[in-house]
């Protein structure tokens, strides 16, 4: 058993973090929103409907792709698989479907290298890639695994103003999994959390604390808040 | 040459009169149709790394037809049923289990022992081993020419009918599988229809040769082009041209077919990229992986 005892709301139209530290379970609590895992007890709800694999209203933008398995395809093609990879047949050329694909690549701005093949683009590309894919099927609530992870600074801080822009302008309720929760801290307005075993969810204002941020991650935490914001630094 | 000497006729036979011999028609036509198969196949094994599977499957194969011999039964459903079940069991192993090169490397090995033992307990048939390891596309029968036909047919109406799901749980595991797409049960329906194409396979081109039709086709076009499609329209062209071209220089030639079908597949993987980037970019190796450089 990874945790016990969950019980928590995520409001629609949120824009959350899901932090913890490795191991605690944030990929379980993934795969219980996407259906692919059951609880052991209790139930998980998703957009009013119980949490079950293949929910559209669901996009999903996974950890780092296995190049091995998709770097040899074309960016519009992984994107336009986002739709019809659910669909018996061959085909991701159709006129319908071109415009759809060049809908979310305009909406993640990845127009101009989303000819080339998913391996050949940059890691913030993909990420960008991944979004326009997720995007695709119109979903109401955009699940993104560590999706900062291996990027710099600035490609960091661009994709939380793609998904900011995304949570804002569609209503799109945003669960942000991530292991550094500063490039976020602008942003988001709550953050669910995994602590003592349990998930939580809470305001930035209560949950971004140094004390409770110390007991998080289990070395010194410092927030310091600033004008615009706040920041979190490891103290010694 | 070759041809002419393996026939022994009587008669000299040479050139197009022998092209249209009995056993030519049916080795081109079953050449054709598993060339066809071959570049479908080929790409998938790619997408889904499967390269070193194709050559345990082959090598389970092989057990299967010496033993199919030991009992007296006929090789090639020996060799079909063998491979099934390696596919099968490649499949029942699963994801984690089928890239670990040490456990198939030992499956392969025993395997091929496994063959050896009842290959030298039969009544060796005369050239079953050479034709099984090294393949013997001309000594294809009508009635093997019918079955892979029935094979080759199912095999490409099942591709086609789940063409998008395959490619999505192919390149995209972790999201076709959030979406619904039953992966596991592709995954062994692609192991299946793979391992039924290289037991037909290994008849053109034998269990030692295998990757020249299954693999090396693939691994060219998709560094030529990025389509799907594209990619099974050239790795099956690819595959055709060497398997025609084998049965041709055959008719002139003194060599196996084997080794000229191997040859131009060679030849086409090194040269057909070269010729490409004179024309435009080509992928590199890097950016298909290990696909193209394994």
């Amino acid at each position: 058993m990874i945790w016990s005892g969950a019980t928590f709301d995520v409001p629609t139209g949120s824009f959350a973090a899901v932090i913890g530290p490795n191991g605690a379970g944030k990929s379980t609590l993934i795969n219980l929103l996407l259906g692919g895992l059951k609880p052991a007890s209790g139930t998980v709800e998703v957009l009013g409907s119980p949490a079950e694999t293949g929910n559209p209203r669901i996009g999903l933008v996974p950890q780092n792709r296995s190049l091995d398995h998709a770097g040899s395809i074309l960016c519009r093609d992984l994107v336009a698989l986002g739709l019809v990879g659910t669909r018996w047949g061959i085909g991701l050329r159709g006129p319908d479907l071109a415009a759809e694909v060049d809908d979310v690549l305009t909406a993640v701005d990845a127009q101009d290298y989303a000819h080339l093949r998913f391996g050949e683009v940059s890691g913030g590309q993909q990420k960008r890639i991944s979004i326009a894919q997720a995007l695709i099927t119109k979903p109401d609530m955009l699940l993104l695994d560590e999706p900062l992870a291996g990027l710099d600074l600035s490609g960091q801080v661009d994709i939380v103003e793609l998904v900011h822009h995304i949570n804002h302008d569609r209503g799109v309720t945003v669960l942000f999994v991530t292991h550094d929760l500063n490039p976020l801290l602008a942003h988001i307005d709550s953050l669910v959390y995994l602590i003592d075993g349990t998930p939580r969810f809470g305001n930035v204002d209560d949950v971004v604390d140094s004390g409770l941020l110390t007991r998080l991650y289990g070395t010194p935490v410092q927030v310091t808040r600033t004008a615009d914001g706040c920041v979190f630094t490891r103290t010694e | 040459m070759f041809i002419a000497t393996l026939v022994n006729s009587t008669q000299t036979q040479t050139g197009l009169s022998l092209l249209t011999s009995p056993f030519m028609i049916n080795a081109l036509i079953a050449g054709t149709l598993i060339a066809i198969a071959s570049g479908a196949i080929g790409y998938f094994v790619l997408l889904r790394d499967l390269p070193f599977a194709t050559h345990a499957v082959a090598h389970i194969g092989f057990p299967g037809a010496t033993l199919a011999v030991l009992v007296g039964a006929t090789p090639v459903v020996g060799l079909v049923a063998a491979c099934a079940a390696g596919g099968i069991a490649i499949g029942a192993m699963g994801h984690r289990a089928r890239n670990r090169e040490v456990v198939t490397g030992t499956v392969l090995a025993f395997a091929t022992g496994l063959g050896l033992l009842f290959n030298s307990l039969g009544s060796a048939q005369s050239g079953l081993l050479t034709n099984l390891l090294f393949g013997n596309i001309l000594a294809i029968t009508t009635a093997q020419v019918v079955a892979f036909t029935a094979i080759v047919l199912v095999v490409l109406v099942v591709l086609a009918a789940t063409g998008r799901k395959l490619l999505f749980a192919s390149v995209d595991p972790d999201v076709a599988a959030a979406r619904g797409v039953n992966t596991r049960a592709l995954s062994a329906m692609f192991l299946l229809a793979m391992s039924l194409i290289i037991a037909i396979s290994v008849t053109v081109v034998g269990v030692l040769l295998i990757f020249a039709l299954l693999v090396t086709p693939a691994a060219t076009a998709i560094r030529l082009t990025a389509r799907p499609t594209l990619v099974i329209a050239i790795a099956s062209g690819i595959a055709l041209v060497s398997v025609w071209g084998g049965l041709i220089v055959a008719t002139y030639q003194p060599w196996p077919p084997s080794f000229v079908i191997t040859t131009i597949a060679c030849v086409a993987w090194i040269a057909l990229p070269q010729l490409m980037k004179l024309r435009g970019p080509v992928a590199a190796p890097d950016v298909v992986t290990h696909i193209a450089s394994s």
